[in-house]
């Protein structure tokens, strides 16, 4: 069988691309790597009306066929059939910011010469007219000599006219497909210009809403105060907003171990599922309300052309240190998770600029620590509250993530003076036009990052949790004994506890320091295991981890196990993207050494620092 | 003649609000990839520019508005824009 016709979807950055990618293919997306590469591939599936199904693939944005960047070197790549992993597509949607055609129309007559059957979008035909722009899209279509449907792909509007042209496209015999392109941007741009003057019916003059919405946020004063004010409401939510599904989910973990408890008969297999699978995995999706939350306010940002801005805010300061306002989105979005920030890292083009960026980016507080930073600041610090709306938790919360972002622009500050020396690269972004990003978008954008995270939960962490649950269970200690130190994990803990003992980790936290390797919300399933398995008796969540910890570590080591977790690269994935983006070991190794150096100051400094003003004590 | 009044200068000079038409670009003065993106986002000769913003430390960068899209550049690429301030 034939595979189903390839129809890619191409387009400038801000044209509204992905809106209009969702708006044809729904939730249903695949989202997989170009192979060799590290640009991001989003497909998904089209039916047509009678039935025959079409592949559609989201292109990485683009400015034309010369590429500046990596991601437009692929797209550029896939157009001419020349990308490995991806057959040339059989047609092209090519989508075009309706007032934005001076511009769009470049990239689009570029495309146009391929020879591909080709229907243009003509996407936000809302915000243009917003903007006063009055548009014929049959002059457009006239001069172009390709089929144009008019969009709003954040609205559903017009889709089913494109699906329709989409249908009439696949159906037309084919002609032969160029592979040369027209390199001469100056003529390309002054034909562009023609195009987009001649397609204008009438403009009357507006004051525009994102000019006016920029002199507030980019006001040189109160700017940076709202960017500063943006970030405080972000990290108290992520909080605030949690606790009500946060029970929920510990509630329903509690009554299905309670249930599988009751069910099961006293033994390894209990202890495997109760101690083992349901105490680890159930003590890390707990935190999935906060890391849906933070996701939901970076894809706000992002979704309503904010992130852009705040780049442009921060660029002098990133530059100070080295970095450029471009290193500022992937650090954003590494609060999230390391990973795709250091993915995100590609759109920077000087490498030593993007090396550091990577480099620094683990120092972003992701959404992984979460989980160890609430256990322990919910079982340590009282739940005071300071001033209206500020509560003392949030306030240490909200201290970590200021430590670990000091952390970083003083070690890029290190890095740029030493080993990746060299003037900072530079900053040319667009500012695209504020819009509000739909819900259905923001939903499928929080819906894939739940999938990855609970896929996360349900391989690497059972996985784990499993392998130490056996290796903490085996052998099993005799009346008298602790089971934490008489296992074969017992034991490697001993090792590890005699580097750590000094900054105040005792044989527990060895213990889960281990697993926690694979990811750092293990550390707190990992200890949920150790002290179930330790007290038996306390089974079924009957009492809280929060409380057991309060038993067993004084406020120092607590603090001090803060301090680490700021630092310490705790994460293989985070390791593994770092190997794949900087092809080789040199500096993932690079990266883990210096992370794990300042863990072990910053933890050692913060337990005798507290022990020192008398919170040494349980 | 008007360039009497209207002298040349570079866009990094302008004021935010005056619009300028673009004589020249300095491309030997920018690297490849810096050059290819300016193209990208419509720099050339005789388009109409008008600084927006400017950024909060230094007036570093500065938001432009180039054709219908407004982009965000360093100081030291504006200057090596060459514009005539309209009148």
């Amino acid at each position: 069988m034939n595979p189903p016709p390839l129809v890619a979807v191409a387009g400038s950055p801000n044209a509204g691309k992905s809106a209009l990618f969702n708006a044809l293919t729904g939730a249903r997306q695949k989202v997989g790597n170009y192979p060799g590469v590290t640009v991001e591939r989003h497909s998904g599936r089209l039916t047509l009306a009678d039935g025959r199904p079409v592949e559609l693939v989201d292109l990485p944005g683009a400015y034309s066929l010369e590429p500046a960047s990596p991601d437009e070197a692929v797209t550029r790549d896939v157009l001419l059939g020349k990308q490995k992993g991806e057959r040339q597509p059989d047609a092209l949607v090519i989508v075009l910011d309706a007032s934005n055609l001076d511009n769009h129309l470049r990239f689009a007559l570029q495309l146009i010469e391929l020879g591909l059957p080709t229907i243009i979008a003509l996407n936000m035909v809302d915000l243009a007219k917003r903007d006063g722009l009055e548009l014929d899209p049959q002059a457009v279509e006239r001069e172009l000599g390709v089929p144009v449907v008019e969009t709003i792909a954040v609205r559903r509007r017009g889709i089913s006219e494109l699906q329709a042209a989409v249908d009439d496209m696949l159906s037309a015999p084919r002609c032969g497909v160029h592979k040369q392109v027209k390199a001469d941007l100056v003529h390309l741009q002054r034909r562009a210009r023609e195009i987009a003057t001649a397609a204008v019916i009438s403009e009357t003059p507006v004051r525009r809403w994102t000019h006016r919405l920029d002199a507030v946020l980019l006001h040189p004063f109160f700017g940076p105060l709202i960017l500063a004010a943006i970030m405080f409401v972000m990290f108290q939510a992520v909080f605030a907003w949690s606790q009500v599904p946060v029970d929920w989910i510990s509630s329903g973990v509690a009554w299905l171990s309670a249930q599988a408890s009751a069910a099961l008969p006293s033994g390894l297999l209990r202890s495997l599922i109760v101690d083992g699978a349901i105490a680890g995995v159930g003590a890390v999706i707990t935190f999935l309300p906060q890391i849906l939350i933070l996701f939901f306010f970076i894809l706000l940002l992002e979704g309503t052309g904010y992130m852009v801005r705040a780049a442009f805010l921060m660029d002098k300061l990133m530059h100070g240190v080295g970095l450029s306002g471009r290193a500022f989105i992937p650090l954003l979005s590494s609060f999230a998770c390391a990973v795709p920030g250091i993915m995100a890292t590609r759109t920077i083009d000087d490498p030593k600029d993007r090396l550091t960026t990577i480099l620094v980016a683990p120092l972003m507080t992701c959404s992984a620590r979460l989980p160890v930073y609430t256990l322990i600041i919910a079982a340590f610090i009282p739940n005071t509250r300071l001033v209206w709306g500020v509560g003392l938790q949030g306030l240490v919360m909200f201290g970590l993530y200021v430590i670990g972002i000091a952390g970083a622009l003083l070690a890029a500050l290190v890095l740029r003076r030493g080993v990746l020396k060299g003037d900072g690269g530079g900053f040319m972004m667009e500012l695209p036009k504020y819009q509000w990003p739909t819900l259905k978008d923001l939903i499928i954008g929080i819906l894939t990052r739940a999938q990855i995270f609970l896929k996360r939960a349900g391989t690497i962490i059972l996985g784990t949790t499993i392998i130490l649950w056996a290796l903490a269970s085996v052998p099993q200690a005799a009346p008298g004994q602790k089971q934490s130190e008489v296992s074969i994990a017992g034991h490697i803990a001993t090792g590890i506890e005699t580097v750590v003992r000094p900054i105040g980790f005792n044989h527990d936290i060895a213990l889960a320091l281990l697993p926690a390797m694979a990811a750092r919300e293990v550390a707190v399933s990992a200890i949920a295991t150790v002290y179930s398995i330790d007290s038996p008796d306390e089974r079924g969540g009957a009492t809280k981890l929060q409380d057991k910890l309060r038993h067993r570590w004084s406020l120092a080591t607590a603090l001090a196990f803060l301090a680490w977790f700021v630092f310490a690269p705790q994460c293989i994935s985070t390791i593994a993207v770092t190997r794949r983006e900087t092809n080789g070991w040199k500096w993932p190794l690079f990266m883990v050494t210096y992370l794990f150096a300042l863990a072990y100051l910053a933890a050692g400094a913060t337990y005798w620092i507290a022990v020192a003003v008398g919170l040494g004590g349980m | 003649m008007n360039a009497h009044f209207h002298p040349e200068t570079s866009l990094d000079r302008l004021t935010v609000g005056t619009r300028a038409r673009v004589c020249a670009v300095d491309w030997i003065a920018l690297d490849e990839g810096e050059g290819r993106r300016l193209k990208h986002f419509g720099f050339d000769e005789g388009v109409i520019v008008e600084p927006l913003h400017l950024g909060p430390f230094g007036r570093d960068p500065i938001a432009v508005r180039v054709g219908r899209m407004t982009v965000a550049i360093r100081r030291k690429h504006a200057g090596a824009i060459r514009v005539t301030p309209l009148a």
